[in-house]
């Protein structure tokens, strides 16, 4: 059945699942992971470049014409060093994609708000496409959608912690709110996880270590992909309202017994 | 004359000042992806020939790597 493309600022993608590039024990598991979750957008670090020249190059193992590169500016702690970073994502990218990523402190990896929404504020003006990693507040995804960001991506939960989603009652009321897309980022640890994030009415959902650090990290790409499609399908389908109590399915009458 | 530069935070000595498609270049990168920093600031593509680096520059090259 149809469903209409998630698009994000001038970007479109048939595959609501964006999946990270990092903690694969190999590129070529990495590689194999990208193609069984079916992604359309991979996400990748800025890092200082190996002056050893040794070693394989993440980008030897990510066919560009399949994978849009959404750039992160993970490990950054100041609104200057996230600006600073996106910039050189942009030039070594050639997109104005950039997923924003403030993080407040290295132990929780929860965003800085203030920071965020002042680095939102900037590269907006300076025409990047700003998919904005926050937390699950309600009132900062509207001050972030009214910055201009193209995509409002609340976290499940801390980042690599694999909890799910803590807080459905925050996405719901960010869903309700928002009108931007809504990215479920972080936190995801299984298929169900992501199914929740869609039913809930997701535009997306992206993750990395709960493929990355699977026993099978291939087969999990698969089974986040379906967690995906049937949690979208399911959110299009509309579920039936909870009742309190059972209702039969079969027809309580002309039972031959009675 | 040997210049010394700061190349990713590490010093650098190169035997003379050099654009910064020479130094991309000395260093062998291959990188498919790229950007590089001079004194903080951003040099495209097209300004490779034209900037130099020189004694006391503080250079940055990046690219991309595994990340969420």
């Amino acid at each position: 059945m149809k469903d209409k493309p998630l698009q994000i600022g001038n970007y479109t993608f048939k595959s609501r699942l964006f999946v990270g590039t990092g903690k694969y024990e190999t590129f070529q598991l990495m590689a194999d992971a990208l193609e069984a979750s079916g992604t359309e957008v991979v996400t990748v670090a800025v890092r200082r470049v190996n002056l050893s020249g040794e070693g394989e190059s993440l980008l030897d193992y990510i066919d560009r014409d399949k994978y849009t590169l959404l750039p992160n500016t993970a490990g950054c702690y100041t609104a200057d060093e996230a600006i600073r970073t996106a910039f050189m994502a942009r030039e070594a990218g050639i997109s104005d994609l950039i997923k924003l990523e403030v993080l407040g402190d290295k132990i929780s990896l929860l965003p800085d708000l203030e920071a965020t929404l002042e680095a939102t504020r900037v590269l907006v003006k300076e025409n990047f496409t700003v998919l904005v990693y926050t937390s699950d507040d309600p009132i900062t995804a509207c001050k972030l959608e009214d910055l201009g960001a193209a995509a409002v991506m609340p976290l499940g939960s801390p980042i690599g912690s694999g909890q799910g989603i803590l807080n459905p009652i925050n996405i719901k009321l960010i869903l309700q709110n928002v009108k931007a897309p809504i990215v479920v980022d972080a936190g995801v640890g299984t298929a169900s996880d992501v199914a929740i994030a869609m039913e809930l009415g997701a535009e997306g959902v992206l993750l990395n270590t709960g493929i990355a650090l699977a026993d099978d990290p291939v087969r999990m790409a698969s089974a986040m992909k379906h967690g995906c499609i049937a949690g979208r399908e399911a959110y299009l389908a509309g579920r039936i309202a909870k009742k309190e109590f059972g209702s039969a399915s079969s027809p309580t009458n002309g039972i031959a017994t009675s | 004359m040997t210049i010394t530069i700061t190349l990713n935070g590490e010093q650098k000595d190169l035997s003379t000042t050099l654009t910064v498609r020479e130094l991309v270049e000395h260093l062998e990168i291959k990188s498919q992806a790229m950007a590089v920093e001079v004194n903080r600031k951003i040099i495209r593509k097209e300004e490779f020939d034209t900037v130099n680096v020189g004694d006391g520059d503080r250079v940055e090259i990046v690219t991309f790597v595994g990340g969420g």
